[in-house]
């Protein structure tokens, strides 16, 4: 049961954001920007930077829901499994290989990217926005992981509850839904 | 020297958010209305719940600042600052705020380390839902803030005489830089 009074038919994440809308308006729209903005990377590709950090906090649901939202927009099941996996043996190009390294970094502690491995993104061909994207990606999910694990937000166990708000990821972006959530009572 | 290319001389989030206005302005919104929103816990108070889980990342610029930010707002009791950061069980600040900087501390770490206990210990000390929000919000922020600032290597003042400086603008409010500062 979370800590606080969060609507029932909202688990994870929802519930907070619409529990605290006015801190959940910037962080709705960092989010839009960075995994659906304007970008050299695709949004599978951004999609499995969030997977990958939230895999690594041990947080549940916010895996689920990305992992579930990368399998959409990359059309296959087997990448986001494999990056979970080992990042260095997955089916993903040089590039990537090199920002999942930073983001797994980053999600250890800021201090722990080291040069070399900046060294290796930019050798492979990341420009200086993508390297700082998928810091700031990697950052945002350490926060993410936090409010939902850190009030004990419920996971919902459905797979079939993760189709579904990997579909909505897909479709709606991170923006509020202009019509709010109370369609999803049941 | 920063991991990319970035205003040299600026510091901290201020180069970042200058080469990338785009999310700088979320960014800014976000610590705008975490740290000076309403709220029944002081800016100084959050303040501390910032620069606390900033030490604890050992993120230096964005501790020295906020450490400076929430000096400022306390005033007199400035001490109080530097007492959490040497020891926060044994400092002078309230036993409810020294429950919700436990609880911060515990978030620093991870979210599922935060227990039902820390947080019935936060209650019974006259914590309410929304100041529990409130902490683990911050928390969970600046451990993406810390990772943001020092993940790219962003400039890191030594000179405390830099920080005093920004701690009186920060508590002032959050807003978008708009150009870099004249040298």
């Amino acid at each position: 049961m979370p800590y606080i009074p969060l609507e029932d038919h909202l688990p994870g994440i929802t519930g907070l954001l619409e529990y605290s809308k006015e801190t959940a308006a910037p962080i709705r729209e960092l989010t839009q920007i960075l995994l659906r903005g304007p970008s050299t990377l695709t949004e599978g590709e951004r999609e499995l930077i969030a997977t990958v950090v939230s895999h690594r906090n041990q947080c549940t649901f916010c895996t689920t829901a990305h992992t579930a939202a990368a399998n959409i927009l990359l059309g296959e099941e087997e990448t986001s499994a494999r990056v979970k996996q080992d990042i260095i043996t997955a089916p993903v190009s040089e590039k990537m290989k090199a920002l999942l390294t930073i983001a797994a970094q980053v999600q250890q502690g800021g201090k722990n990217v080291t040069t070399a491995s900046v060294q290796k993104a930019k050798e492979a061909g990341a420009t200086d926005i993508e390297i700082h994207d998928t810091v700031l990606i990697a950052a945002l999910f350490c926060l993410y992981n936090r409010y939902v694990d850190g009030l004990a937000t419920v996971t919902p166990t459905d797979p079939a509850f993760y189709k579904g708000l990997g579909e909505r990821l897909k479709n709606n972006g991170y923006n509020r839904l202009p019509q709010g959530y109370e369609h999803l009572k049941k | 020297m920063a991991h990319i290319q970035v205003e040299e001389n600026i510091p901290g989030i201020r180069s970042l958010v200058l080469f990338r206005p785009e999310t700088g302005k979320p960014l800014y919104d976000l610590a705008q209305v975490l740290l000076r929103g309403p709220s029944s816990l002081s800016e100084a108070e959050r303040e501390l719940i910032a620069a606390y889980v900033s030490y604890r990342n050992e993120c230096i610029f964005c501790m020295s600042s906020h450490a400076a930010a929430a000096r400022c707002l306390y005033g007199p009791d400035k001490n109080l600052v530097d007492e959490v950061l040497h020891d926060m069980q044994q400092s002078g600040v309230s036993d409810k705020l020294k429950a919700l900087l436990h609880i911060a501390g515990k978030v620093q770490v991870l979210g599922r380390e935060v227990t039902p206990e820390d947080i019935a210990a936060a209650r019974v000390l006259g914590a309410d839902d929304r100041e529990i929000h409130d902490t683990v919000l911050i928390a969970a922020a600046f451990s993406m803030f810390n990772r943001y600032v020092d993940g790219l290597a962003s400039f890191t003042p030594t000179d405390l005489a830099v920080y005093e400086a920004m701690g009186e603008r920060m508590a002032k409010g959050y807003v978008l830089p708009a150009s870099p500062e004249p040298k």
